[in-house]
């Protein structure tokens, strides 16, 4: 029942926000998402680690008539994305206490990402095909409405591509849902990862892997059907970019492996190849668009893309390693990346510009404490050893290394040679990026202009992820611990 | 004793993070806890140095799981034996030197607190590769070396150049860390461990293929941190940062590790002669390449650090010939002389205001302590007896001699050992005659700058002095046959070749004492190398000696426009490669469709429907698009 405790709670904030006053919204907002980051590490302790297979389940019929039932569970692959996913809320609503874009109105903001946090964990948790659809949409809503609202001055074409692009693949997912149903005449994803896609003629397989890869592919963003991520990011409010980039990223990642990986390895065998490829070009074309990239919430956009693109390596290699990176590689995304996006914001909080040159440099010299952060994490994004981002992106390479048996030894070696020099890119452009804000002199324009340096709250906002950076970087165990067995189950390596 | 070997990197480690959070707030300051948190390792080592003492080849390793991953775990630990106590001895003594010089030398720096802490950092990392057992955790300590290394050569970042060369040292030597972790890959999964002590117990099974790939891409790593050829470019540039940096990391430890890298692997190296040709071929071309470029640089960090790029391929040319033991002597002395070397010209330039030599000249009577300690410097840079390059010189040589000459059992082809020989031979009469440039156009002469000349604070003369000793005397030890060899694991009851069951059982204990031969040419190259210089000095004092390089004196000290080079194929062509990658992906769709080569239409056609919210078109295109692509890489495959 803890797990429906847990999507209880953020909606329970959600219904309490309508029903009170503007000026308590805030505060309610950050009790809501506390007691459900809370509520989290409660699981993290309920948790069984020595037991294989879905924990704390919850099971009840819902649609009877079409076999559609109320499953959740929990495992290894999806505890460390709630984790992250009520941590993550619970900061941007820390962060919503002082800085809250226009036109304001906390009491619908709030709302907003509550509602996002109970698709985002109900993504995580289902453990029914059509009852994880039905979450995935619900995450889409809240989402539009953000980045429509309260973004930037392009905010409706994203918001409008955003949209669409995420129904497109909402689309094919279904489908690809619909022709495992037709075979197999359930929507129960435990079952449907025992029998491991038996009851699908091959081409069946094919054509249901098919429509769900495209799907997950769209939401990852896989390259290249990412171009609606750059625009997202770039006027979406930080918080959005931050739960967008944190959490439902991932959400695309999450479901290739939980449900396209799972339940079709034949066919996941036969894709492989594609998505390696497709996962390593987008890492260098990522990499090679932030290098000349202006807008620096644009950078970090495709910046992204390139995150992901090892991910989906990593995926592609159908190795635990391969499958263990990636999980690891979610949640360091989601930790550097979301931290980058604050520091984004706060950046444009005080600048009142994300345009790189605009900024021009100096920013160590201006405020020395946001100045510092951006390099921890910019350091951090580049995939510095002893920090978040390595450990993920390395197994992904070790994992191409040596794929798992029946794909093409030589193609992946490739891709991972591939992905090494889509490692030195991507330091390249955090390096430069680097070197023109943070670096240099305060241009003229700014140097009569007064701002503070970070604030306290910002700063508690920011603190729980700079501490992950840095335990995830030295103590990578704390995922690969949890999801190795899983993914070991998952592969039906051990 | 060698249970708490985590300590040693673990103590700075600490000091670092304190330094960071806390900065000025810290009682006693930045200085005291950089200081101390740099004293307490050097003690810790030295303890290890003397546990270790009685059995030098017998490695006490500790190692606990760090992480599951699917394929091989990875574990940390700590692997002390001989050769790492006494490289952990070498960092730790400079690094505290330069800390002592640092808090004179940067008094009154706004930064001191972040700079001291950074340092700190970088010596917990330089001794985290020092004791690893595993090599992905050495591989943590050898980024995070690098991560400050960018950091401290950026240290007054307001400065264009400053930044760059920052970028520049961290990109360069990050090419060669993706070849070392493709390296580990091979090796730690052919052996099954990232282990080093499982990989060096299973080496010789390991299967040639794996050995000779593995190790030829270590070397890509090795050559980027030791700034070999073709990477060395990073090296010269990273002199702008502060110089108690260039002491450390620039001469002393951080190039050093990738040599050390090889000794620590040397089980491995031997078992691959390709890789250790190209080791030789790379040493010999960077032995000259740097001496020759040495030659005519006017900025006297330069000059060192070109230096540093000639020496350092002397250790991994005496690694290569299979002078395991000269190298790592080779790889000891310089440490000390050079530190020296760039201690004294911090102690220079502080005073002058100036890295160039054309606005110096006449300086030992201004500075008399730092001309007597860079006398010693430059003299055993120099190799000339009985200072402690001339042994450790001498040592290499005699190694490349014997394995050219097949006096001992090659563990390489011999021609290779020959070119490193032969250019080690003419690196030491340009190595007289660079050393003797510098010492006249700074010391002697008439001073050509306009500065108050005050000589370097107490703070920055004792560790000038301390260092003094080692970098005359050091080369001593190499008398005594069979200790230091055996100090490093080379000792002959330690059967440190019994790892290999190659034919190659352990060379003979070999004497790092000067062989008559080598010494006595060597020497002569040497001092002809003083005279000419000396002698065209003479003839007009207020000129530089680089004049008599004619024509070929411009392309030295562009350093044969390797710089001009990778630009043109690399820096400036990357920026337009991703504009126009951006400029494709700015387009979309139409990127897509026609980049899958099917249809103008949707070029044009379908980016206008799209902003005209003709919704089903774009979708119609995206399909459509990946499909072909699909369709394409299909085809490919």
């Amino acid at each position: 029942m803890i797990l429906v405790a847990l999507l209880l709670l953020p909606l329970a904030g959600c219904a309490g926000l309508l029903a009170a006053p503007d000026r308590w919204a805030r505060r309610i907002g950050v009790a809501a998402t506390a007691t459900t980051f809370g509520l989290s590490l409660a699981l993290l302790a309920a948790y069984d680690y020595h037991r294989g297979g879905f924990q704390l389940g919850v099971d009840r019929a819902w649609v009877p008539a079409a076999d559609i039932r109320f499953h959740l569970g929990l495992d290894g692959i999806s505890l460390p994305l709630v984790v992250l996913t009520t941590l993550l809320s619970f900061l941007c609503a820390v962060y919503t206490l002082k800085t809250l874009p226009e036109p304001g109105r906390p009491r619908a903001f709030l709302a907003l990402v509550l509602l996002l946090e109970v698709g985002m964990l109900g993504t995580f948790l289902a453990l029914d095909l059509l009852l994880f659809f039905v979450f995935f949409e619900v995450v889409l809503a809240p989402m539009y409405f953000l980045i429509a609202l309260w973004g930037g001055e392009r905010r409706s074409y994203a918001a409008t591509k955003f949209i669409l692009f995420t129904l497109l693949g909402s689309v094919l997912l279904l489908l690809g849902i619909l022709v495992i149903y037709a075979h197999t005449a359930t929507f129960d994803m435990v079952r449907l990862g025992r029998r491991g896609g038996a009851d699908l003629p091959r081409a069946a397989q094919d054509l249901a892997f098919l429509g769900l890869f495209l799907g997950f592919a769209v939401k990852t963003p896989m390259w290249p059907l990412h171009s609606w991520l750059p625009d997202a990011h770039t006027e979406a409010p930080t918080v959005g970019s931050v739960l967008l980039a944190g959490v439902l990223l991932k959400m695309g990642t999450y479901g290739l492996v939980r449900i396209a990986v799972t339940e079709l390895p034949a066919a996941a065998r036969d894709f492989a190849p594609y998505l390696g490829v497709l996962a390593v070009v987008g890492i260098i074309y990522g990499a090679l668009c932030c290098l000349v990239q202006r807008d620096i919430k644009r950078l970090i956009a495709y910046s992204s893309v390139g995150h992901m693109g090892f991910v989906l390596l990593g995926i592609a290699t159908l190795t635990p390693v391969g499958v263990n990176a990636a999980l690891l590689a979610n949640v360091a995304h989601g930790v550097v990346t979301g931290l980058l996006f604050f520091l984004v914001g706060a950046l444009k909080d005080r600048y009142h510009s994300q345009d790189i040159a605009e900024i021009g440099g100096g920013v160590l010299a201006k405020a020395p404490l946001l100045g510092g952060l951006l390099t921890f994490a910019a350091i951090a994004s580049l995939g510095l050893p002893g920090l978040a981002g390595f450990w993920g992106e390395m197994l992904a390479m070790l994992g191409a290394f040596r794929p798992a048996q029946g794909l093409h030894r030589g193609l992946f070696l490739t891709l991972m040679v591939l992905a090494g020099v889509g490692t030195v890119l991507t330091a390249v452009y955090l390096l430069v990026l680097l070197r023109r804000v943070t670096l240099g002199v305060v241009p003229e324009r700014w140097r009569e202009r007064r701002f503070g340096d970070v604030t306290s709250v910002e700063l508690a906002a920011w603190a729980p992820l700079l501490a992950l950076t840095l335990v995830l970087g030295l103590y990578p165990r704390l995922v690969l611990g949890v999801t190795d067995a899983a993914v070991r189950r998952l592969l039906g390596g051990g | 004793m060698t249970g708490a070997a985590w300590l040693v990197p673990a103590v700075p480690f600490l000091a670092a993070v304190l330094g960071l959070l806390a900065g000025r707030r810290l009682p006693g300051g930045p200085a005291g806890v950089a200081v101390l948190g740099t004293a307490v390792p050097t003690g810790l080592a030295l303890a290890l140095a003397v546990a270790v003492l009685g059995d030098p080849g017998r490695v006490r390793e500790t190692s606990t799981l760090l992480t599951p991953t699917g394929a091989v775990p990875i574990a940390v630990g700590t692997r002390v034996d001989g050769l790492a106590a006494v490289v952990a001895v070498m960092v730790c003594v400079v690094a505290l030197l330069v800390q002592v010089y640092s808090t004179a030398y940067l008094r009154g720096d706004p930064r001191y607190p972040s700079y001291a802490a950074l340092v700190s950092l970088f010596t917990a990392a330089m001794l985290l590769v020092v004791v690893s057992a595993d090599l992905l955790e050495l591989l943590v300590g050898w980024e995070v070396m690098g991560v400050c290394s960018y950091f401290l050569i950026g240290h007054y970042w307001q400065q264009p150049s400053a930044s760059a060369a920052a970028v520049k040292a961290f990109l360069t030597t990050r090419v060669g860390d993706v070849g070392f972790l493709f390296g580990i890959f091979t090796l730690g999964t052919a052996a099954g461990s990232f282990r080093i002590s499982a990989l060096l117990d299973r080496a010789p099974r390991l299967g040639h293929t794996a050995v000779l790939v593995g190790t030829l891409l270590l070397v890509c790593g090795v050559v980027g941190k030791s700034a070999q050829f073709p990477l060395h470019t990073w090296l010269p540039d990273a002199m702008a940062g502060p110089t108690p940096i260039s002491a450390l990391i620039h001469a002393a430890t951080m190039v050093a590790a990738g040599v050390y890298v090889v000794a620590r692997l040397y089980p491995v190296f031997v078992l691959s002669p390709v890789t250790l040709d190209v080791l030789a071929v790379s040493a010999a071309v960077t032995m000259l390449l740097g001496a020759l470029a040495a030659l005519a640089q006017d900025d006297l960090k330069r000059v060192l650090a070109y230096s540093t790029v000639s020496q350092l391929a002397y250790m991994t040319g005496g690694l290569a010939v299979g002078g395991y033991a000269a190298g790592l002597f080779h790889l000891l002395s310089h440490a000390a002389f050079k530190a020296l070397l760039f201690l004294c010209a911090g102690a220079v330039i502080r005073t002058v205001g100036t890295n160039l030599m054309s606005e110096m000249g006449g300086l030992r009577r201004g500075l008399p302590v730092t001309f007597a300690t860079m006398t010693v410097g430059l003299a055993a840079l120099a190799g000339l007896p009985p200072f402690s390059g001339f042994f450790s010189k001498d040592a290499v040589l005699g190694s490349a001699w014997a394995a050219a000459t097949g006096a001992a059992r090659p563990v390489l082809d011999r021609p290779a050992a020959w070119l490193v020989f032969v250019a080690g031979m003419l690196t030491v009469l340009l190595t007289g005659a660079y050393a003797t440039r510098l010492w006249l156009r700074t010391f002697f002469g008439t001073y050509r700058g306009t500065a108050v000349i005050e000589e370097a604070p107490t703070a920055m003369r004792v560790p000038l002095l301390l260092l003094a000793l080692p970098a005359a005397a050091f080369g001593f030890v190499g008398l005594r046959s069979g200790w230091l060899p055996g100090w490093l694991g080379y000792g002959r009851d330690v059967a440190f070749f019994a790892y290999t069951p190659l034919p190659l059982t352990a060379p003979p204990t070999p004497s790092l004492g000067p062989q008559a031969g080598t010494a006595l040419v060597a020497t002569a190259l040497g001092l002809l190398g003083v005279l000419v210089t000396y002698t065209g000095w003479r003839r007009a004092p207020a000129a530089d000696p680089a004049r008599l390089l004619g024509r070929a004196r411009r392309p030295f000290e562009r350093a044969f426009y390797l710089d001009e080079l990778y630009d043109a194929v690399l820096v400036r062509p990357l920026p337009r490669l991703a504009r126009a990658v951006l400029g494709f992906d700015v387009t979309g769709v139409d990127g897509l469709a026609s980049g899958s080569g099917s249809g103008a239409w949707l070029a044009g056609g379908g980016l206008r429907r799209l902003q005209n919210g003709n919704v089903q078109a774009y979708a119609t295109a995206l399909f459509l698009g990946v499909l072909v692509l699909v369709a394409g890489v299909a085809v490919l495959t």
